[in-house]
């Protein structure tokens, strides 16, 4: 039954740009299908009147108030950055274009 | 790329095709905080000081729902007559662009909170247009991008970007309509009455700042063309072209242009036989034009799931009923109501459409209707349009303009003089009556003072008194003017016609 096919992975790995050998491909393809087909035997424990449900359990959300918190400073917020510029990140040169 | 395309003009554009449009519009909330994190909304402050690490995307941080936002969501999703979802949902939408920091935006996707909702609203010459609408869903803004180096801060030859995410997180609400067909030549003006439409509903529901020269209302608009068909046969049964998606139009003019834009490029590929290219464009303000921007197909694969930081949002239908009861009164009923109260012509509606506030606080400050109206539609108008500022930016307020009414009716001044004191109140010097005051423009309403004017022009020319004595009564004009020039005319003319006939009878 797998359906998760060596383009598949590198079609998805391409998109979540994550790097992988042409002998992970193989791999990820087999380790994938296992997972799919795992997750399969779920589909065996319904018909066509279960209801179909995307969240595992039964629970709202909870809301926040709209009230100001507080934020970090500047210097915190770049701490981490590889690279910072008048107090904002710096990222290389963005090839492609805006979303 | 298609620098050297041909264009068909507009009309034989809309000769041969049939256009079919669609627009998303996001709409910035103004909540006090973000739509996941209570970091403040405001504007302008220094880069990267309303952040935190939900905001920023740290790891191990979680996102929590702004209530707030979610009332907007409903609200707005109320007044576009839409469903309210019992259960919606947060989905993430994965792409990698600087702009999100966790490589993912929080959406919506196949479980919004608003669905199946329409718009009516009337066009400049008062035609009823209906836009339906697929959905509104809640997502959360990007951060803005700095490019540094290459030309004039474009993308293109940037050397790197600065990322300011202020403004990531900030709560938008994108709202899809269904395609609006059928509408021919009338599309672009029908694209832009919508979006027209949609901003004032917004800003009627005080949900948002709207305006579209901050960037608070974005539009995206789709456009795709279809042959037309013989009288007779079913348009509808044309399947629709294929689309293009011009982001970020972002003025109400923009949206006219860049739809006739689409409209024409379209029509000249698809007449010489070429194929137009499923992509997203961009709209120049400078030229109108719009052009190519990426079409990697790989790209547009957003890979949506569930979002797992998030619960299901299931507005208690109690809640949604309150906010039900508590709309503001609509645009589109209010002018319905408007008109009926105040009996305007359809005609007269429509020149007042852009001065209904002004008029409608006029007439609450005390003037009749048809006063305030033709004030407004009128003088302070043209007086706008020639200092090419809107109407409420004139240095008159709709009070001024009651009092002004209030000043005719009483007899203390004339049309004529009343356009003086206006243009007083106009120049900066305070409101009619002050002007009134400074001036000496009031109406010589003082009978003695005006029969004395009377008895000097008809003894300074006895002949013409001789002839209105003889019967001639046209040439009661000749004294009336002189008496009007002797007062600097804050006569009332009819008045002092009335004392000349008295006076020679």
């Amino acid at each position: 039954m797998s359906a998760i096919t060596r383009e598949d992975v590198a079609r998805l790995a391409a998109l979540a740009r994550i790097a992988l050998t042409e002998g992970e491909l193989d791999v990820m393809a087999g380790q994938l299908s296992a997972i799919v087909d795992a997750v399969a035997v779920v589909s065996s424990a319904v018909d066509e009147a279960t209801p179909a449900t995307s969240h595992p359990i039964r629970l709202e959300n909870v809301y926040r108030q709209d009230l100001v918190g507080a934020s970090l400073s500047q210097a915190e917020a770049l701490s981490s950055a590889p690279a910072a510029q008048d107090g904002q990140f710096r990222v290389p040169q963005i090839l492609g274009d805006e979303q | 790329m298609n620098q050297q395309m041909e264009f068909m003009s507009f009309d034989e554009a809309m000769q041969r095709f049939d256009p079919v449009f669609g627009i998303e519009v996001h709409v910035e909330l103004n909540t006090a905080t973000k739509m996941f994190c209570s970091c403040a909304t405001s504007f302008g402050a220094p880069p990267n000081t309303l952040v935190c690490p939900v905001c920023i995307g740290l790891p191990g941080s979680m996102p929590t729902l702004n209530k707030k936002a979610v009332e907007s969501a409903i609200r707005l999703g109320l007044a576009l007559n839409c469903s309210i979802a019992s259960m919606s949902r947060f989905a993430r939408k994965n792409y990698f662009y600087p702009d999100l920091s966790k490589n993912y935006q929080i959406s919506q996707y196949d479980e919004p909170i608003d669905y199946d909702g329409y718009v009516e609203f009337e066009l400049d010459d008062g035609t009823e247009v209906r836009v339906d609408i697929e959905r509104a869903h809640m997502e959360e803004d990007a951060a803005k991008l700095t490019h540094v180096g290459g030309a004039a801060g474009r993308i293109h030859g940037a050397n790197y970007s600065l990322v300011d995410y202020n403004r990531g997180g900030v709560p938008l609400i994108e709202i899809v309509t269904k395609p609006v067909e059928g509408m021919g030549e009338r599309t672009p003006e029908v694209a832009r009455a919508y979006v027209a439409a949609l901003r004032d509903i917004v800003r009627v529901l005080g949900i948002s700042d709207a305006r579209m020269d901050q960037g608070s209302i974005r539009a995206d608009v789709n456009l795709s063309l279809r042959r037309r068909v013989e009288a007779g046969q079913d348009q509808g049964a044309v399947p629709f072209g294929k689309r293009t998606e011009t982001k970020n139009v972002n003025s109400l003019r923009a949206i006219e242009l860049a739809v006739r834009y689409e409209c024409e490029r379209q029509a000249a590929l698809l007449t010489a036989g070429q194929p137009v290219v499923q992509e997203t464009r961009h709209f120049h303000e400078d030229t109108g034009a719009t052009t190519s921007g990426r079409s990697k197909e790989e790209a547009e694969d957003y890979r949506y799931f569930p979002e797992p930081d998030l619960l299901p949002v299931c507005p208690p239908a109690k809640w949604v009923a309150e906010l039900r009861a508590s709309l503001p009164e609509l645009p589109a009923r209010r002018r319905r109501r408007l008109q009926a109260e105040w009996g305007f012509t359809d005609l007269e509606m429509r020149d007042a459409a852009g001065v209904l506030d002004l008029i409608a606080g006029t007439v609450e400050a005390g003037a009749s209707p048809a006063g305030a109206r033709k004030w407004w539609t009128g003088e302070l108008m043209r007086t706008a349009n020639e200092q090419g500022i809107s109407p409420e930016e004139l240095p008159v307020t709709p009070g001024d303009v009651a009092s002004l009414e209030q000043l005719i009716a009483q007899g203390t001044l004339t049309d004529k003089l009343a356009r003086q004191a206006l243009a007083g109140t106009l120049a900066g010097e305070g409101p009619p009556a002050a002007v009134v005051a400074a001036r000496g423009l009031a109406v010589v309403g003082d009978d003695d003072a005006l029969g004395k004017a009377v008895d000097d022009a008809l003894a300074a020319n006895p002949e013409v008194a001789e002839k209105i004595r003889g019967g001639k009564t046209a040439a009661i004009g000749a004294i009336v003017g002189a008496v009007m020039k002797a007062t600097r005319g804050k006569a009332d003319a009819a008045k002092v016609r009335a004392l000349i006939e008295e006076r020679l009878s």
